[in-house]
């Protein structure tokens, strides 16, 4: 098992490495970091002395390899446009990109998994039906438009809940619906086929040979063993989720990294951008890493192998 | 005495139907399908039509007419679904983004779609180093923040249809690439690929012709699904500013265009994407009822 | 003379499918006295799966389920509720299935299991649950008992899963057990291990078996009573001596030409072969459905046929003497 991890790990920070790479030489093609920092105003001269400065004028290799091991110091340079290092601010924004991100999942699972099992107890019925239908619309309405209706509806024709800032958990609730949705019908359909198969394997059938209550037999048999995929899949949606906040902070003018992303984008702070990049992908990283885990834990056969 | 040899009633056969029949049977009796199927092919007739079925051309402005409301709040027929805030005519340019929003979907699918079924086939074929790399390459991809990245390379090339297609197909081919590979390497260790190769058919023609078909139902059913995440990718790259351009009709960008009127003319924002909901809700229709029917258990 | 405790009569199992209705059970009797081993032999289809999975109410919910009488001591199986069905279930009626390789949940300790299969029926500490588990196992011939608790199915052997299979049947000391088809997916050389198992355990128990297999290999080694099966009927029951000594009925003289009996059969004889197929048995049939592979076949099979008792071996032929064309087939 322990070979098995670190096997993995090496592989996740290759990964890692693979991906910074790729984005930095795709931002390396951006034009021109000198102009960028000097601003659009500055002379041909001004501009030659920041590249001096700065080493831009060194091969990509080069200067991939200096931003590289300041980055695993956790260094990644000064945000051109806030003028304060990258690492700070990106810091300062990660709580709330973790915290929806973490409701978002919540509510995935905890609307998805109930859904999943009850459409599997009852294939083809009314339940069934309207389980595979909201997995189908889910998977089809752009987030973008879901969040601006709903701030229409619930924000401002109803007054129920505060369309935009970050001040208190009501302020949470349509984001995390936002960016939770996208991961419900992947998580049901993966529930309810999980289930429907387990259902008809053999040892249900002996639980309920045994005589136990169908209750037991949905939880503490079927559920337990058809969970295990799922656990998976909620990670790698988990890791998703990451890109999907950059629309929904947006759109709800959330101050976490999602929305300092765009921010940077569309100012080209090309050392915030690279650094977002390497976050976000080691983020996804860590947990698929963490879904193999939970994976092993949960079923027995995969830990002894 | 003996049992007589007429023909015996518990003897009788149980003829059915041909697979054929079957089939057709499956695919017209698919409520999804068959909804998913007719509702693009409407969307798809009305992007190649555009010019003869829009009112007016979605590109002229008109100051004079500004942010007239549509038909149905009291607007004129002559913009039936109103004007936005440069004056040019809601319905005409809601047509010819359906050009905008297919060809995204159709052409960064086809080109991740090649991309994808050429490294998973490999893998799942030759395996061994190949496989070894492909994976690999599978894993950093899947790590990369697509909207992110997407963002930031339209950003740097600037934004405009021919760009975010071309990006959007060099990101989308992950999918492809992790499901051919699983299909080629069930269908790979199959007696009639042995026997092809036993006889000494050539690499290519053996995956061509007796791997591919074989894969195939699962590469359309992957085809649907990306076109659908093309196109959701594009609005919301456009919505961003990050994507299609102005003045160029996008639905994403519809939307962006009509957030900030958002909360006295909501029509401009729920319109385009009412319309993305049906495309894309069309498309996956048709995906998963292309799975069902070609289910590998339905064949015969 | 022991208790009738099992008393099932003219079951009928109907599955509805695609061309029709499938009768799958048409109309079976047959009794289990306390601590009798009855087997249920025939070939794949015949319906003898389904029957055990009918007693137990296990079947799916698709499948109508008649009959004139289904009683356990006293319970009528046929109209019990859920809750009634689900204390029987493992406490009193206990059911041993046909593959241990999947027949434990992989997510659960063989101990967990095993101790559930108590805890749902009786209220004991678990320590005690516990105690009982590695008495059992120990009983079924599992060594090292107590270590086995904290092992999970998947790192047991298929021969050893089974075993656990039948301590877990036990737990509660069931009146009844319903073995189908016990060994079948098992070595050769561990099936005999597990019906002699079973034997014993039967005989010190004094359980009631009702055993379902294919091999009459199987039931000339545990049977007190035989039924035979045929495409949904009982072609042939009783006691198991007087059915191995006087087959009466065609297809049972078939199936123990099949196989080679010690003391009968002659060397460098061949053995014999029921040619043919089980018929379609979707929508109404009516005569023996044995007429179309029987050597005796006649016209007047394809109508009602009786059935004929002899003390407590009975048979459905239209010959009313069974042993008549026996010396017949075995020149043939």
């Amino acid at each position: 098992m322990l070979l098995f991890t670190m096997k993995r790990l090496g592989l996740a920070v290759l990964v890692a490495f693979t991906v910074s790479f790729i984005s930095f030489s795709l931002l390396f093609l951006a034009g021109d970091p000198a102009v960028a920092m000097a601003g659009e105003t500055a002379s041909g001269e001004d501009i030659e002395a920041v590249r001096r400065l700065y080493g831009f004028d060194r091969p990509m290799l080069v200067q991939y390899a200096d931003w590289l091991l300041s980055a695993v110091q956790f260094d990644f340079g000064q945000s051109y446009y806030f003028q304060m290092p990258v690492s700070e601010l990106v810091l300062s924004r990660l709580g709330v990109t973790m915290t929806l991100g973490v409701c978002g999942i919540t509510f995935a699972i905890l609307t998805a998994v109930p859904l999943g099992v009850a459409a599997a107890i009852r294939p083809n019925s009314l339940i069934d039906r309207v389980a595979l239908f909201l997995s189908v619309a889910g998977q089809a309405m752009p987030s973008f438009w879901f969040g601006l209706i709903l701030i229409v509806i619930f924000g401002i024709q109803l007054g129920w809940l505060p369309p935009s800032g970050a001040s208190s958990p009501a302020h949470f609730v349509m984001p995390t619906i936002v960016l939770g949705y996208y991961a419900m019908p992947a998580i049901m359909r993966l529930t309810r086929a999980g289930m429907l198969d387990v259902l008809s394997s053999d040892y249900i059938r002996t639980a309920r040979a045994k005589g136990a209550p169908e209750g037991r037999v949905l939880f503490r048999h079927a559920l337990r063993n058809a969970i295990i995929p799922v656990v998976s899949l909620a990670a790698v949606q988990m890791g998703f989720m990451l890109g999907g906040s950059i629309v929904v902070e947006s759109i709800f003018a959330l101050h976490g990294a999602g929305y300092l992303a765009w921010e940077s984008i569309a100012r080209n702070d090309l050392p915030t951008v690279q650094a977002l990049i390497l976050v976000f992908s080691m983020f996804y990283i860590v947990f698929t890493f963490l879904a193999d885990v939970l994976n092993a834990w949960l079923d027995p056969r995969m830990r002894s192998s | 005495m003996t049992l007589s040899e007429t023909h015996d009633p518990i003897l009788k056969e149980i003829t059915g139907p041909t697979p054929g029949q079957m089939l057709r049977k499956r695919v017209f009796g698919h409520q999804g399908l068959m909804i998913g199927v007719v509702v693009i092919a409407i969307l798809t007739l009305v992007a190649i039509f555009a010019p003869l079925l829009a009112p007016h051309d979605p590109y002229a402005q008109s100051l004079m007419t500004r942010m007239e409301p549509p038909v149905f709040l009291g607007g004129e027929w002559e913009h039936p679904l109103g004007t936005d805030h440069l004056g040019r005519d809601y319905l005409s340019r809601l047509i010819y983004g359906a050009r905008v929003s297919l060809m995204i979907g159709v052409i960064a699918a086809l080109i991740s779609g090649v991309i994808g079924t050429a490294m998973g086939v490999a893998a799942g074929y030759f395996g061994g180093r190949v496989d070894m790399v492909v994976t690999f390459l599978i894993n950093v991809r899947l790590a990369m923040p697509v909207v992110l990245v997407a963002l930031a390379v339209v950003a740097i090339l600037g934004g405009s249809l021919q760009v975010v297609i071309i990006v959007l197909g060099l990101l989308l081919w992950d999918r492809f690439a992790v499901v051919m590979r699983a299909s080629t390497l069930q269908v790979r260790n199959r007696e009639y690929v042995s026997a092809a190769r036993a006889i000494g058919a050539s690499t290519p023609r053996v995956i061509l012709s007796e791997i591919m078909p074989n894969i195939a139902n699962n590469l359309i059913v992957v085809v649907t699904l990306e076109m659908a995440h093309a196109i959701l990718l594009e609005a919301a790259l456009s919505f961003l500013g990050l994507g299609v351009q102005p003045p160029t009709p996008s639905w994403g960008l519809m939307v962006s265009e009509g957030k900030n009127m958002m909360l006295f003319e909501p029509w401009m924002v729920v319109i385009p994407g009412v319309v993305l909901f049906v495309l894309v809700l069309a498309i996956n229709l048709m995906g998963d009822g292309l799975r069902d029917v070609t289910a590998p258990e339905n064949r015969s | 003379m022991e208790k009738t405790l099992l008393s099932v009569r003219n079951l009928a199992l109907n599955i509805p499918v695609g061309g029709g209705t499938l009768r799958a059970v048409r109309g079976i009797d047959f009794d289990v006295k306390r601590g009798e081993t009855l087997c249920i032999v025939g070939e794949s289809g015949s319906g003898k799966s389904l029957t055990s999975l009918a007693l137990m109410g296990l079947l799916g919910k698709t499948i109508d389920r008649t009959a004139d009488r289904m009683e356990f001591d006293g319970t009528d199986l046929l109209h019990a509720g859920a809750g009634t069905m689900r204390s029987l279930r493992g406490a009193r009626m206990a059911m041993i299935f046909q593959e241990p390789m999947t027949s434990l949940n992989p997510a659960y300790t063989i101990g967990d299991q095993l101790i559930e299969a108590l805890l749902l029926h009786r209220s004991v500490g678990r320590a005690a649950a516990r105690a009982r588990a590695v008495e059992l196992l120990e009983k079924v011939g599992i060594t090292g008992a107590a270590n086995r608790l904290g092992q999970y199915p998947h790192q047991l052997s298929g021969g050893l899963r089974q075993r656990v299979m039948i301590a877990m049947a036990l737990m509660c000391e069931p009146e009844l057990i319903i073995a189908d088809e016990p060994t079948t997916a098992l070595d050769v050389t561990i099936q005999a291990q597990i019906l002699r198992l079973l034997y014993d355990l039967g005989r010190e128990m004094n359980m009631a078996m009702i055993l379902i297999t294919h091999d009459l290999g199987v039931v000339a080694r545990v049977a007190d009573k035989v039924a035979v099966m045929y495409a949904g009927e009982l072609v042939e029951t009783g006691p198991a001596r007087d059915v191995f000594n006087t087959p009466s009925h065609p297809y049972t003289r078939g199936l123990l030409r099949c196989i080679p009996q010690p003391g009968k059969t002659e060397r460098g004889s061949t053995l014999g072969t029921i040619p043919g197929i089980v018929p379609s048995l979707i929508g109404d049939v009516e005569g023996c459905a044995f007429r179309t592979r029987c050597p005796h076949a006649e016209d007047a099979c394809r109508a009602a046929i009786p059935r004929h008792e002899e003390g407590t071996h009975a048979f459905r032929c239209i010959h009313p003497d069974g042993k008549r064309h026996a010396e017949e087939e075995a020149i043939a």
